[in-house]
């Protein structure tokens, strides 16, 4: 059995040498998320593939919080302009869903693990979908001032304290949709983990959810861009939100803010490449090698140097090491963490692509009233 | 009566036409190229994005033979579809999931019901494994029990025809039920208040800039030229300004850790435990909205009342009115013409606005084109976004003729 994955390099090997680097476009346009995510994939995929091959050229794109209208448009226009996309995992899966993303063939097109596991085996449950080559697991996650008078000295130490206004006064920042925030409204009323999409699925288990939010929803500024909580949390505008985890710790680690990680029941997401479909060939060809080099055990260890996100790969999580600029050890750092990760969810992508538009009305009405 | 010819024995009249005829073709050639250019650029896109509103082609595209076969099926019978439907469903169906079409109409049907997208998801699986022979009722009913649900195939049936109401229905929170049109439940109406708020609060705008423009621009008419040129570069310099700087400049300066409300604290005026919400809310709508459109107020004002003569306001004091009567009987009538162009560009401008509400309105103080944004880019259901947009094009057409009724488009001057 173990022959499997060597075959499968080898003849990876060989596919890879027939392409002829003139048979492959010169230059390539990235899109992806800009700030200290684009540069950490900058230091850690581009510039190693650049010095690799000289006189190629890597575009780069900051439209990824547009990416799937933006590729939808270009494929009615027929003109993609685009050859390598960065999104997270349910716009893959609408991508997917619609055309508009490449399928993969995860065991043709990606380098085997370091320790030869198959890519497959690899990646794992990370492969949501045909369309996604997963780079990195991050969480929503809550963090919180650890300055506030008002609280007497409490910390707080699960989720149910976002809900709780009496020990811990204050505003809240919470993300302007619906997503995670019924699901925590939830755990937080009660539900147990394993029911909460079963609950949620009932007109009744909603109204509950919106219940549950009520109760602080005047003391809740809401966020539509991840970088806002960061930023109200240091204004000292709210003194606990949610908000993706890496732009914690660039808050806590390299802005010194006293701030702390809530991690208690933070949701897990996928980010990723996919490859818009119809690309000409020899701009195809780029990109997949290009996929082949980047998302390999070592590229994805090295995004971790960088940034606080959890690389996808199994593989590639002993080979974590320090902050590159900091010098402070990442583990302790990622979501991943087992000591981050006593309680956690992952995004139920299935559940959400089918009900997001009905709660979404919900939720909007909800808030207008 | 006898007909007047021309000397070569035409009719007078088919010579004159003719003439004339030559001269409007030369004309349209010559504006031919901006005709074009117009055309291509602006009608056309802006059309095809109005008609995605009530397309829905997409349906009877991809299940043409099921569409076919549900004309005959009443959804209120409570009966479902016969055995022809299912197996219409199963060859378009296999066609469909080739061409890797299923996906695309699943999240096309999930706006109108929930589940629609995984189904169809599922469904590329459960048809490869079916037995092309009969009994594909409960083949599909095994592979999922939603198959053997009637309102799944009531969707297909409202939706079946290549144009829909569909979507201008949601517009105005309303849904497509076999028994025709019906209002939403209480709890998902959004988009109705949405439209009331957004006029209302677009009508205020533009008050609250020509209550603040009027004065600015009086002075910068009436004032000697170095005084004035200053004042003119202190009205332009945040017109030149990005927009997003001066939208976080009022988040700086409103939010409750802000400027304003430190000093009001510091003045003693409001405790440190209750300070004002300044932001996230309509009043922070309003207040950044005011100042970014006030240049568009400012401008057409000054420059109607630069070519107002002083000689009429001094001629009428000389006669004995006062200092109100001057200004309400011969001045303002004269600036009406700035007012109504610099009404209009400001409510036109604010109606259609996103960015700014989006940042600083909070829930309370966002506008309709804040859920058209978010249908283009979010929900991706691009036929609502059109939707929305054409009843906002409409409305502001209506008032921009009622607007022409009462004022008269013709007195409006930018200069």
């Amino acid at each position: 059995m173990k022959l499997k994955p060597i075959f499968a390099a080898v003849s990876i090997a060989t596919f890879s040498s027939g392409l002829l680097a003139a048979d492959m476009a010169k230059e390539m346009t990235i899109v992806s998320w800009g700030g200290a995510y684009s540069n950490s994939q900058l230091k850690a995929y581009h510039e190693p593939y650049m010095a690799a091959n000289a006189g190629f050229k890597i575009i780069n794109d900051e439209s990824s919080n547009e990416a799937v209208a933006k590729l939808r448009a270009m494929a009615e226009a027929k003109n993609i302009t685009w050859d390598l996309v960065d999104v997270e995992g349910p716009d893959s899966q609408r991508l997917c869903d619609e055309g508009l993303a490449m399928e993969i063939d995860f065991d043709k097109d990606l380098a085997a693990g370091k320790d030869g596991s198959t890519p497959t085996k690899d990646f794992g449950d990370s492969l949501i979908n045909k369309c996604f080559i997963p780079q990195i697991v991050f969480s929503t996650t809550f963090g919180y001032r650890t300055d506030v008078p008002e609280w007497n000295g409490k910390k707080p130490e699960d989720l149910c304290a976002v809900f709780d206004t009496t020990t811990f006064p204050g505003k809240r920042s919470l993300e302007k949709r619906p997503k995670k925030n019924l699901e925590w409204a939830l755990l937080c009323d009660g539900v147990e983990k394993a029911k909460l999409y079963e609950v949620l699925s009932t007109p009744e288990g909603v109204d509950k959810a919106l219940a549950k939010l009520d109760t602080i929803k005047k003391d809740v500024i809401w966020w539509s861009a991840g970088a806002e909580t960061p930023q109200r949390l240091a204004d000292k505008e709210v003194v606990i939100g949610s908000t993706y985890n890496g732009r914690l710790f660039d808050v806590i680690e390299e802005k010194k803010q006293p701030v702390a990680m809530l991690w208690d029941y933070q949701i897990f997401d996928f980010d990723g490449w996919v490859v818009p479909a119809g690309l000409p060939e020899d701009r195809k060809a780029r990109v997949l090698d290009y996929l082949k080099v980047s998302t390999d055990t070592q590229r994805l260890a090295d995004q971790a140097k960088y940034i606080s996100y959890g690389p996808a790969r199994a593989s590639s999580q002993p080979l974590v090491g320090k902050h590159a600029t900091l010098g402070i050890e990442m583990a302790p750092h990622m979501p991943s963490n087992p000591e981050n990760a006593k309680r956690f969810l992952v995004n139920n992508i299935e559940w959400w692509s089918n009900n997001e538009d009905e709660m979404n009305k919900k939720f909007e009405a909800w808030l207008a009233k | 009566m006898e007909q007047i010819q021309t000397l070569n024995g035409v009719p007078l009249k088919k010579q004159i036409a003719r003439a004339l005829f030559k001269q409007k073709v030369r004309a349209l050639l010559l504006i031919a190229p901006l005709l074009i250019f117009i055309l291509i650029t602006f009608v056309v896109p802006i059309t095809d994005m109005l008609m995605r509103s009530v397309d829905n082609s997409i349906v009877s595209n991809t299940l043409p033979q099921t569409t076919t076969s549900l004309e005959t099926w009443d959804p209120k019978s409570g009966n479902l579809p016969d055995e022809a439907a299912y197996a219409a469903l199963y060859n378009d169906l296999k066609l469909a999931i080739e061409q890797k079409n299923h996906t695309k109409l699943g999240s096309r049907l999930n706006y109108e019901s929930s589940g629609m997208s995984s189904l169809f998801r599922k469904v590329g699986k459960d048809v490869s494994k079916m037995q092309p022979t009969t009994g594909y009722k409960e083949q599909f009913i095994a592979a999922d029990k939603a198959w053997g649900d009637i309102k799944t195939w009531t969707t297909f049936k409202l939706y079946s025809s290549k144009y829909t109401n569909g979507y201008f229905l949601a517009a105005i929170d309303m849904k497509k039920t076999p028994d025709g049109a019906e209002m939403l439940p209480a709890s998902e109406r959004i988009y109705l208040n949405l439209f009331v708020r957004t006029i209302f609060m677009s009508l205020v705008i533009t008050g609250l800039c020509l209550l603040l423009g009027y004065p600015i621009a009086w002075l910068l008419a009436n004032l000697p030229m170095r005084t004035s040129n200053l004042l003119m570069i202190l009205v332009l310099l945040p017109f030149w300004t990005s927009l997003l700087v001066r939208t976080s400049a009022w988040k700086v300066l409103l939010q409750q850790q802000g400027v304003i409300n430190d000093i009001l604290v510091w003045l003693g005026i409001v405790s440190n435990s209750g300070r004002l919400e300044l932001i996230n809310n309509q009043f922070g709508t309003l207040v950044a909205m005011t100042h970014i459109l006030l240049p568009f107020m400012i401008l057409p004002l000054y420059s109607v009342m630069r070519t107002i003569p002083p000689t009429y306001v001094r001629a009428a004091k000389s006669l004995g009115a006062t200092d109100w009567t001057t200004f309400w009987r011969v001045y303002f009538p004269q600036t009406i013409a700035g007012i109504g162009a610099g009404a209009i560009l400001t409510f036109i401008l604010a109606i259609g606005y996103y960015i700014t509400p989006e940042l600083v309105g909070g829930t309370q103080g966002t506008f309709i084109s804040n859920r058209i944004a978010y249908h283009i880019s979010s929900s991706l259901n691009w036929g609502m976004a059109a939707a929305l947009g054409t009843i906002l094009l409409t409305l502001v057409l209506v008032l921009y003729w009622v607007y022409d009724k009462i004022v008269g488009i013709d007195k409006v001057k930018l200069g």
